[in-house]
């Protein structure tokens, strides 16, 4: 398990457009510098980015949810 | 003074500006807040304050519902919008209207008027108000553009009528350009849009941005003088002076009384903002838009003039009329103004939000800081990064920027990364104090690598 954290604190985001599905779906295969989300930190947004290879496990925040850096977005296995 | 209790519908400094002014006014102040700005210096320094709903703007400072209610349960009987939010929403401005409130700015019809980039050229042209030359609607014949393009002079800018956001624009340079692109443009906005019209714009090269500050009771309106807001980064200003450098005082005269006549024209009550494209090889000034609401950069104005501003658009708004005259109001010395950002200049700007450290701001006979800033303040992700504005104020130009330098190595921001290096580096640029600048003038600067070099410093 790998958890994959939020690089900076403000809103998590699992899509790349409210009308995108999200980036990952549990069991996707993923590769070290994929965008698995979006952070909107003062109005830039900013991609978060798996730091290893695996197999995507699921969203640990929900869309749209207030993070703080550090906050576990999503797992991988 | 009709206005007893003034709800601020807005965060962040110009919360505490606009408490300040209506506290200087004996108002009682009442301020809007999300939950996630419960503990911010408005708050704490006002005389009531209520949460109007999540963090999220959309669900707080944007829901104009949301907004009149908490207002109206408040028991307030005006609403100041600030500025970005609400500030130029005409349903807001009637919302707050038809609860019984006094809206503190414009009224809808003008804002809504002045928010419509099309209408707001016919209201100014009617005004004889100069406006970027160009084909008067669209064009659909090609001899006709050529005979336009011909009286207004190449480069001119093909843009699609049904078109926006830059889509389907064109740069002809010559008549051949034109010639080949036109078509080209009429097709593509048929597909894009449904609707192939095109019309004609000159290209104005290398403007400046020049804007003149406005005040009406909804009869008379009065100007106070220019500010130069050049130096953008992505549209948003970094630095902005007052007055206009290098100006000559007969086009700085023209700019100011077009800006009267036009705001006279829509019977405009409040503080207000006619922005200008100047084109300084010409000395020919352009309508872009009006402001209907307090600028982030009214400081320098304020400085030069001796005016508050936020105070006087509260008390025409509650009723007053203007209380000056336009001779009574005088341009002295020159101010600028640098907005501070919680963000890294070295790291592409990266937003910074973190908790204010030691803060040292010194204020002085013609140093202001405008902030909401204190120690240990958890600075919230969720809003734009302004946290505050450093203004000085000197004789001339040349002695307001080295003031500026002065300012800028004695504020000590600790706990965050801001935009001071970048200020600092601005105000040693030759080209900054030789007034060498222009609205795309920072953004190459910055590529060149102008920035490396200079400290990171203290802040």
């Amino acid at each position: 398990m790998a958890d994959i954290q939020a690089p900076v604190p403000g809103t998590f985001y699992q899509k790349p457009s409210p009308e995108d599905p999200p980036f990952k779906s549990e069991g996707d295969a993923v590769k070290t510098g994929d965008t698995i989300g979006l952070v909107e930190v003062m109005k830039s947004f900013i991609e978060v980015e798996a730091e290893a290879d695996g197999t995507f496990a699921g969203y640990s925040a929900e869309n749209e949810a207030a993070v703080s850096a550090g906050d576990v977005l999503a797992t991988l296995k | 003074m009709s206005i007893k209790r003034l709800f601020i519908a807005n965060r962040g400094e110009i919360a505490v500006r606009i408490v300040r002014a209506a506290r200087s006014l004996g108002i009682h102040t009442i301020q809007a807040h999300s939950e996630a700005d419960a503990d911010m210096l408005a708050v704490r320094m006002a005389d009531e304050a209520v949460c109007i709903g999540p963090a999220q703007a959309s669900k707080s400072y944007l829901d104009a519902a949301a907004v009149v209610r908490a207002a109206k349960e408040a028991g307030a009987d005006a609403v100041h919008p600030g500025y970005g939010f609400l500030a130029e929403s005409p349903a807001f401005a009637r919302a707050v209207v038809e609860a019984g409130m006094i809206y503190v700015g414009p009224s809808a019809d003008t804002i809504q008027s002045m928010g419509d980039k099309v209408s707001a050229r016919q209201v100014a042209a009617t005004a004889g108000v100069p406006v970027v030359p160009g084909s008067d609607g669209r064009v659909d014949d090609l001899d006709e553009a050529a005979a336009i393009a011909e009286r207004i002079g190449y480069p001119v800018m093909i843009k699609a009528s049904a078109g926006g956001g830059g889509r389907g624009i064109r740069i002809a340079e010559t008549e051949s350009d034109l010639a080949k692109f036109a078509p080209q443009a009429r097709q593509e906005a048929q597909a894009a849009f449904g609707d192939g019209g095109i019309y004609l714009e000159k290209v104005i090269a290398q403007p400046r941005h020049i804007e003149v500050q406005i005040l009406g009771d909804g009869t008379r309106a009065v100007h106070c003088f220019e500010r130069e807001c050049s130096l953008q980064r992505r549209r948003q200003k970094v630095w902005e002076e007052a007055p206009a450098f290098g100006l000559p005082e007969a086009t700085r005269t023209a700019m100011c009384d077009a800006a009267v006549d036009l705001a006279e024209a829509v019977e405009y009550c409040g503080a207000g903002t006619v922005e200008y494209l100047y084109d300084a090889q010409s000395d020919k000034f352009y309508f872009i838009e009006m402001n209907t609401r307090i600028q982030v950069e009214h400081p320098v104005t304020e400085m030069i003039t001796g005016l508050d501003l936020v105070a006087l658009m509260i008390r025409v708004c509650g009723g007053e009329a203007l209380p000056v005259t336009q001779g009574e109001i005088k341009l002295t010395g020159h101010a600028i103004e640098v907005r501070l950002n919680a963000e890294d200049p070295h790291k592409k700007f990266m937003p910074f939000p973190g908790v204010v450290g030691t803060l040292d701001l010194p204020e002085s006979d013609g140093i202001r800081v405008d902030h909401f800033l204190y120690e240990g303040y958890q600075i919230p992700p969720f809003y734009d990064s302004l946290i505050g504005k450093l203004i000085v104020h000197a004789d001339t130009r040349e002695a307001a920027i080295d003031k500026m330098v002065g300012a800028l190595d004695a504020v000590r921001i600790d706990g965050l990364k801001t935009t001071i290096p970048l200020h600092k580096a601005l105000a040693n640029s030759p080209d900054v104090r030789a007034g060498r600048i222009h609205t795309q003038w920072l953004e190459p600067w910055l590529e060149a690598g102008n920035l490396e070099g200079t400290k990171g410093g203290a802040s």
